[in-house]
């Protein structure tokens, strides 16, 4: 193995997701306040990656698309054991969708080069979109594999591939490169240990912008998507929200009366 | 831009060894909604070896006409085929919406075929309609299901969405007249990905939970597993299935195919009772669109009655006891 990529996305901590409101005036979402955490199935990715490394050597390259305070989380990842990192930070990727962000960190792994796999998280829990894996690969002209929960090597060389469907999975083999995105089943990430944090102190995080990366400024940022906000609600709730009161019997008989009022059983 | 423009709305028609997913016919009802709304029509992409029979299932569902790419490369869903004859279609009759079902097979296939024609998709949608303009606007939940953010797709054609099982109600099936198109596949023979080995099914067993017109929801204050069995024992009064949040999943009382929200499964049901459950943005997302919601949390303050029609601040043990014996004898 060459070189193995783990996309990485630094995504809101969902223990602090209460303190998300909305500016009433721009109509985007204010999360002043929430630390970032790494996507959870990222984790997964990068544990895939780095067991294949001490299978089949190689090196583990972390690749994120997010502003430059995102280093705090991608410290992390090298603290988890990955060789290196690229940070792609740019104003003008601001407000892309998933087809401009699979567009810019297509770039990314083309600038890294040379690499045997790349692995995504299947999900992320912020945007939640399930789009990168498949739109990265097909930017990059690449095959690839959602939902794996499983993966070796065959004797021939090939990757064999675990895929989660639903009510059961599907056996896949695949040769190299190949763009894989993971589920939690796949694997059981390592703890961060102290001296993997001393170590990460002094790896490598490149910094790119699009003047590394010259994607074409007119398939990036807000302008570039082809998908639009058109409006954004912080999820309230219309319900009756009739209270039974009263001792326990009367409950349980006004309770019954609501539930054939709803006319799924007949008296 | 010289490729053809239709008003049409597409569906695609997932199916594995020859059984279409219920999303599909769930898509079409609203394709349906949708079209005669603007005066188009509706159409079902079908692929597949010896898929043929399911095209007047299709139709019978409110397709007007179906493509239907048959030949013996397609017999496994493989990502990159079905991409390439999906691209073609698209193609050559420019669709202006494709829905696919947001299933394992939906949320790898339909953002490949998005970018390879180059068009904006919006992911895991719970609901769909159109605005003044005539554009698609797609309701999609985030952040956990405590956002709902609205999309739109101006610019770009196709619009494209996958929609979350159980969010749209299928037409009942009656005999109707369609039109069927055989389309000639022409695949490449090299570069086509992965091989597929086998596909190993798990005898599921389970019940139709997004079907059920009952559901009956336990949480983390059930408790323990043999106070899980009154959730059974109402929910088989009711007709109904048992659903769960994450912790009873967690714990072993439920199976995983029970969990309702954000990684589990939608339902909207007639009616929903939901027993120890606080609600958690993430298992809500998956049942407010249930018609009516009865909740029972012994804790007055708890989240899940923002979201209730009917509150019971009580402990569920005091309550689901003697109402199950209420029910039993007015059913005798
Ligand atoms: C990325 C992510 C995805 C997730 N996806 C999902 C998902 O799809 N579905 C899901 O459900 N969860 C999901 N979760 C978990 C979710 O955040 C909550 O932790 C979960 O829904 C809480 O379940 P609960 O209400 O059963 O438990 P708790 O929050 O522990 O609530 C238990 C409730 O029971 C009440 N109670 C206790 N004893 C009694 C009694 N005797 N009688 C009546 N009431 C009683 C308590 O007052 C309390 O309100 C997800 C989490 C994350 C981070
Ligand atoms: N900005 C980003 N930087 C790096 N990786 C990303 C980024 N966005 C998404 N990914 C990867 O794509 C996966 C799926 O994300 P999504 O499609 O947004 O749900 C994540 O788990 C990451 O591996």
């Amino acid at each position: 193995m060459n070189r193995i990529i783990v996309c990485m996305k630094p995504v809101p901590d969902p223990k602090h997701w209460d303190k998300v409101s909305m500016d009433p005036e721009t109509k985007t979402l204010k999360r002043e306040g929430i630390p970032n955490i790494m996507n959870p199935l990222d984790k997964h990715a990068l544990e895939a990656a780095l067991a294949l490394r001490e299978s089949h050597g190689g090196e583990v390259v972390l690749l994120s698309m997010a502003p430059p305070f995102a280093k705090t989380t991608i410290r992390e990842g090298l603290a988890m054991g990955a060789d290196r990192a690229v940070l792609l930070s740019d104003r003008v990727f601001a407000g892309s969708d998933s087809l401009a962000t699979a567009e810019i960190l297509a770039a990314g792994c083309r600038w890294i080069g040379d690499f045997d796999i790349v692995l995504c998280g299947n999900l992320s829990i912020d945007g939640s979109t399930a789009q990168i894996c498949s739109q990265l690969a097909e930017m990059l002209d690449l095959p690839n594999v959602m939902h794996v929960t499983g993966l070796e090597e065959s004797a021939g060389g090939n990757l064999v591939i675990t895929q989660k469907i639903e009510n059961g999975y599907v056996r896949l083999a695949s040769g190299f490169p190949v763009v894989l995105s993971v589920r939690k089943e796949l694997n059981k990430p390592r703890y961060i240990p102290f001296t993997g944090i001393l170590a990460a102190e002094s790896k490598e995080i490149a910094m790119l912008s699009n003047k590394d990366l010259c994607v074409d400024p007119e398939h990036i940022g807000l302008e570039g998507s082809p998908t639009k906000m058109a409006g954004l609600e912080v999820r309230k709730f219309e319900r009756k929200k009739e209270k039974l009161e009263g001792t326990v019997d009367d409950v349980v008989k006004k309770l019954l009366e609501r539930i054939y009022q709803c006319g799924v059983i007949e008296c | 831009m010289d490729e053809k423009r239709s008003r049409d709305v597409w569906v695609f028609a997932e199916q594995r060894n020859g059984e279409l997913h219920d999303v599909s016919l769930e898509l079409l009802g609203k394709a349906r909604e949708l079209a005669d709304k603007t005066g188009s029509r509706v159409a079902a992409v079908l692929m597949g070896y010896h898929v043929h029979k399911l095209a007047q299932t299709l139709v019978n569902h409110g397709a007007d006409m179906v493509f239907v790419a048959d030949e013996p490369r397609l017999e496994n869903y493989r990502l990159l085929p079905y991409t390439h004859v999906f691209e073609s279609m698209i193609k050559e009759h420019g669709p202006d919406i494709v829905l696919m079902g947001a299933t394992a097979m939906g949320v790898e296939l339909a953002p490949r075929v998005a970018a390879r024609v180059r068009t904006g998709l919006s992911a895991h949608c719970v609901d769909l309609k159109l605005n003044e303009n005539g554009n698609l606007l797609q309701v999609v939940p985030g952040w956990g299901g405590g956002v709902v953010a609205t999309i739109a797709c101006p610019d770009h054609r196709p619009q494209m969405s996958t929609v979350m099982p159980g969010t749209m109600k299928a037409l009942p099936e009656e005999e109707r007249k369609g039109q069927i198109e055989e389309i000639y596949v022409d695949l490449p023979d090299s570069n086509m990905g992965p091989e597929v080995l086998g596909v190993e099914r798990v005898v599921a067993g389970e019940q139709p939970l997004e079907k059920a017109e009952v559901v009956v929801a336990g949480g983390w204050g059930v408790g323990s597993e043999e106070n899980w069995s009154l959730l059974e024992e109402l929910a088989r009064l009711l007709g109904g299935a048992v659903g769960a949040t994450r912790p009873p999943v967690d714990e072993g009382w439920a199976r995983e195919g029970q969990m309702i929200g954000q990684s589990g499964k939608t339902v909207r049901p007639t009616l929903y009772i939901g027993a120890g459950i606080s609600g958690a943005m993430h298992h809500v997302v998956g049942m407010d669109q249930s018609k009516h919601i009865i909740s029972i949390n012994s804790n007055p303050d708890a989240d899940i009655f923002e979201a209730s029609d009917v509150i019971v601040a009580e402990d569920f043990m005091k309550i689901l006891p003697p109402l199950i014996e209420e029910i039993k004898s007015r059913i005798k």
